[in-house]
């Protein structure tokens, strides 16, 4: 039958489909590389868009934008700075994209850092800690703050997996919960618990020197500590864990189809508790790591939008431990850059919040960007038909 | 021009999508007054074909026409513009409106701002009364059946003027009298003037409703049949392109000691209504065992409870004599059940994961996959490529996420991780649902094997045919109980189906029937 004829450039052996483009996109190396080309472009979509507000504002864009590159990577004291300000988001966004993995929401960041810097704190005015080298008195501080913040993020896990409670509820409850809590046991004058007396700023007592994450080498100035590297550590265990582990594994299933994790044997509960507990280990991590290598103490009880920025950078790195840590540096870069813009070219320092929120929008909605730029990719064509794929 | 143009013509239509071509070259026509099947495998292209013809996509070259007017689609409007109407396999329904609010929306009538349902209304209720469809349109879409919901699809499409449907695999979701009764419906759109695309990969349906069959392989038209003189065997054979057998090559089972003994088990749905009572049977080493009955008569709460996904409210579920109920689904699986679960995107497979990662689903973190907490990929891709070879996925790598694969091709790596490993119990529900026939052909032929190794197999499905050509033993399970246990050769057609509808047993047959299994 003449019909019958395959035309060997479309029927040449089993070809249909997407599968087939998800070979191409590992050889091609421009599929492969959307998901950061999305980003790159999304990034420009918004420096321009900013640089439109700027001009109506009536500065001039070029100057700001000049301004904010210097004050973010000007020098090797700037540079150092923007690590400083990014070291906290690189745990925080951990927590974000754990969670994320298993499906889950964890909106209560903030909350579980501020527990992680209680924790922390806490333990690091502990007396026996003066006695003893940096080497246990730091893992100690460190592992208190993971502790608090994964007791604090296991909670609402717990809440989830027995009574079916909301984890995004629940835990924007305890975000404030956490905060009043703080609020009292920082700045309770009768009984004192943990308030410095002898300070006029209310603050915790200090912790023990020894308990001092060090400064990094090359900090200079600034106040680049040794979280830093404990944050990439984590960025890498969290990569291990994912996708080298059983329980990384029951955590993408449970995050992806949880009914065939349960098919599957998994206790989905269980993935649930541990999940949100890791995720809040990480967000105590931040914070202890915050306490022990910058502040030295507890600040008394103010959001400072780690957690709630952390959100925008998981979503920027799309929850990819490695993604995190370019994406939580390119925050940091634009918030510590953003005085010297405000300085040199007379803009508001929230001009930095609106390129920040229009990169996020934009990534979001990356269909926007892929048209615009035309970038192929697993959501630039239309799937639909080609799902069907591989006729048997 | 003597003859009056078709009403719906695709002329040289070839689509390509970026690295594969869909369609190649496809020339169709549709007269007026006939039910035109599209017949072809899964990904054979005929999806994406009345995707063109009803302005979804842009056909690459060639042109469509329309009562001999060429026709420029740039959406789905100016198709429905130019009277096409499409229902799609999965409805596209809001459950919790109104049917009139269903069919209204995108086309609303108003009266000075305000939805003017009564209009709808009144023509959904002269449409269901010209079409026989019996369609209320103060229903609420959720709480309407399947087969309903599917009519209101219909009526969307009358709705919006539509003289040509296209029915995109119109009976993959409905229960074997649905079938009947739908096929019904449509003898009466065409009798009132309409004419149908009929798209199916099912040749007992094409036999049963086509005025003209065309045939689709790897996205060109293979050829045409009349209904009325072609077999099941050529039009499979065009279909597939090979020779089938319909007949599962199967010797006589060897039954030996019981494995699965159920007794008295009660079980309930989501909802917490029991649909499962009162339940007995027992299946035996190196039989299958199939159950017969109409969807929602208890199957899927019956095997979830073997399964240990579902916890038992009463009774025994016995695997070699142990009492499995309140077990975990790890802990059952364990034992040595395997369990091909009826919807394979719900529980089957994790769409985002490759081949490897699903061929472990449920033994990720036993040796020789798991050294403890790590897992250990070598062993993975060796087996991810055993199985892939063993059990025929058409893929283009076992790292390819199981979400690009067709139907079959997923249905395939469910039963290769299933069916790999050494059982003691075999579970399958509806294994080879909405597949196409080379894929049906292997996955049964897989479970035969299965229980020549001695494995007991539980068999549930819908389709009598899929039961009469695969069990040896035959339980017909009507309202969660089995009403009536017989061996294969004391079975057939009439009298599972009067079980199943719960009338009384006419007997067994003087003729053990055989059975051509149509699929």
């Amino acid at each position: 039958m003449s019909g019958q004829q395959t035309d060997p450039k479309t029927n040449g052996g089993p070809t249909n489909g997407r599968a087939l483009d998800a070979i191409a996109g590992r050889l091609d190396p421009w599929v492969a590389l959307s998901p950061l080309l999305v980003v790159l472009a999304a990034m420009l979509c918004a420096v321009v868009i900013g640089g439109i507000v700027m001009l109506l504002t009536g500065a001039n864009p070029i100057e700001a934008y000049w301004a904010l590159l210097r004050g973010a990577v000007g020098s090797p004291d700037r540079i150092a700075a923007s690590l400083a300000r990014a070291t906290p988001f690189i745990g925080a966004s951990l927590a974000l994209a754990f969670a994320f993995k298993a499906g889950l929401f964890n909106i209560g960041a903030e909350g579980q850092l501020l527990i992680g810097a209680l924790f922390a704190g806490w333990a690091g005015t502990w007396a026996w800690l003066e006695g003893v080298p940096g080497i246990i008195a730091v893992p100690v501080v460190i592992g208190m703050g993971m502790l608090g913040g994964a007791l604090y993020g296991g909670f609402p896990g717990f809440l989830k997996a027995k009574t079916g409670a909301h984890e995004v509820i629940v835990t924007i409850m305890l975000n404030t919960i956490a905060l009043r809590l703080l609020d009292w046991l920082v700045l309770s004058r009768d009984p004192v618990i943990l308030l410095d007396t002898t300070s006029s700023v209310p603050h915790s007592r200090e912790i023990a020197e020894s308990a001092k994450l060090p400064a990094m080498p090359f900090a200079g100035a600034s106040a680049l500590h040794w979280g830093l590297a404990l944050g990439i550590v984590a960025c890498a265990v969290m990569w291990f864990v994912m996708e080298r582990t059983t329980t990384g594994f029951e955590v993408k299933t449970v995050g992806l189809n949880p009914s065939a994790a349960t098919y599957a044997g998994m206790s989905v509960s269980r993935v649930w508790i541990v999940s949100m507990a890791v995720s809040g280990a990480f967000a105590g991590l931040a914070r202890a790591a915050h306490v022990s290598g910058e502040v030295g103490f507890i600040q008394p009880g103010v959001f400072r939008n780690i957690g709630f920025d952390s959100i925008a950078i998981a979503l920027l790195a799309r929850a990819s431990p490695w993604g995190i840590i370019p994406a939580a540096i390119l925050w940091g870069a634009l918030l510590s850059g953003a005085p010297l813009m405000q300085l040199e070219a007379k803009l508001s320092i929230d001009l930095v919040r609106i390129v920040q929120a229009l990169i996020l929008l934009f990534v979001a909605a990356d269909l926007i960007v892929r048209r615009l730029f035309r970038i192929r990719g697993e959501s630039a064509n239309d799937g639909a038909a080609l799902a069907t794929g591989w006729g048997g | 021009m003597s003859q009056p143009a078709p009403v719906l013509e695709v002329r040289d239509v070839t689509k390509r999508f970026p690295g594969v071509v869909a369609n190649a070259e496809v020339n169709l026509t549709l007269e007026r007054g006939e039910i035109h099947c599209l017949l072809g495998e899964n990904g054979a292209g005929k999806s994406t074909l009345m995707n063109v013809v009803f302005g979804l996509y842009q056909p690459s070259e060639g042109e469509i026409l329309v009562n001999g007017e060429p026709q420029l689609f740039t959406s789905s409007r100016d198709a429905i513009a130019a009277g096409i109407g499409m229902v799609h396999q999965h409805f596209q329904l809001i459950p919790v409106l109104t049917v009139a609010e269903n069919v209204m929306l995108g086309n609303e009538t108003s009266t000075a701002g305000r939805l003017d349902l009564d209009v709808a209304r009144e023509r959904i209720n002269e449409l269901s009364a010209t079409y026989g469809l019996g369609v209320d349109p103060d229903a609420v879409v959720g709480s309407l059946s399947v087969g309903a919901q599917q009519r209101v699809e219909l009526i969307k499409a009358l709705y919006r003027d539509a003289d040509i449907l296209i029915l995109d695999e119109p009976t993959a979701v409905l229960t074997p009298g649905e079938v009947d009764e739908f096929f019904g419906v449509v003898r009466s759109l065409v009798d009132n003037g309409k004419s149908i695309v009929f798209i199916t990969h099912k040749l007992r349906e094409v036999l049963a409703v086509a005025d003209r069959i065309t045939v689709l392989r790897r996205g060109r038209v293979v050829g045409s049949a009349d209904p009325s003189t072609a077999t099941a065997a050529e039009l499979a054979e065009l279909m597939v392109g090979r020779a089938v057998s319909f007949q599962v090559p199967k010797n006589p089972a060897d039954p030996g000691e019981v494995v699965l003994s159920v007794t008295e088990l009660a079980v309930s749905d989501d909802r917490d209504v029991v649909t499962v009572a009162d339940c007995a049977f027992e299946v035996r080493s190196g039989e299958i065992y199939g159950i017969a009955g109409v969807e929602g008569n208890g199957q899927r709460e019956l095997v979830e409870a073997i399964a240990g996904m579902r916890p038992a409210v009463e009774g025994h579920i016995r695997i070699e004599g142990r009492d499995i109920v309140g077990l975990s689904p790890r802990k059952v699986e364990r034992l040595g059940v395997g369990h091909v679960p009826e919807d394979r995107n719900k529980h089957g497979v994790v769409g985002a994961f490759s081949i490897t990662e699903n061929l472990v689903l449920n033994r990720y973190n036993v040796a020789p996959f798991a050294n403890g907490w790590f897992r250990k990929r070598e062993p993975m891709r060796e087996q991810a490529e055993r199985l892939v070879e063993a059990f025929d996925v058409r893929t283009p790598g076992p790292e390819v996420a199981v979400s690009t694969l067709s139907g079959g091709n997923q249905q395939k790596v469910v039963v290769a991780r299933e069916l790999s490993r050494p059982l003691k119990l075999l579970i399958v529900a509806q294994p080879t649902r909405g597949l196409d026939v080379g894929s049906i052909e292997f996955i049964h032929s897989q479970i035969v094997a299965k229980r020549d190794e001695g494995a007991a197999v539980l068999l549930v499905s819908a389709e009598l045919d899929e039961i009469l050509a695969l069990a040896d033993h035959i339980g017909v399970l009507y309202r969660g109980a089995i009403v009536a246990t017989m061996p294969r050769a004391e079975a057939s057609r009439e009298r599972l189906g009067c079980l199943m509808a719960g009338t009384e047993d006419p007997g067994p047959p003087a003729q053990p029937d055989v059975v051509e299994e149509l699929v």
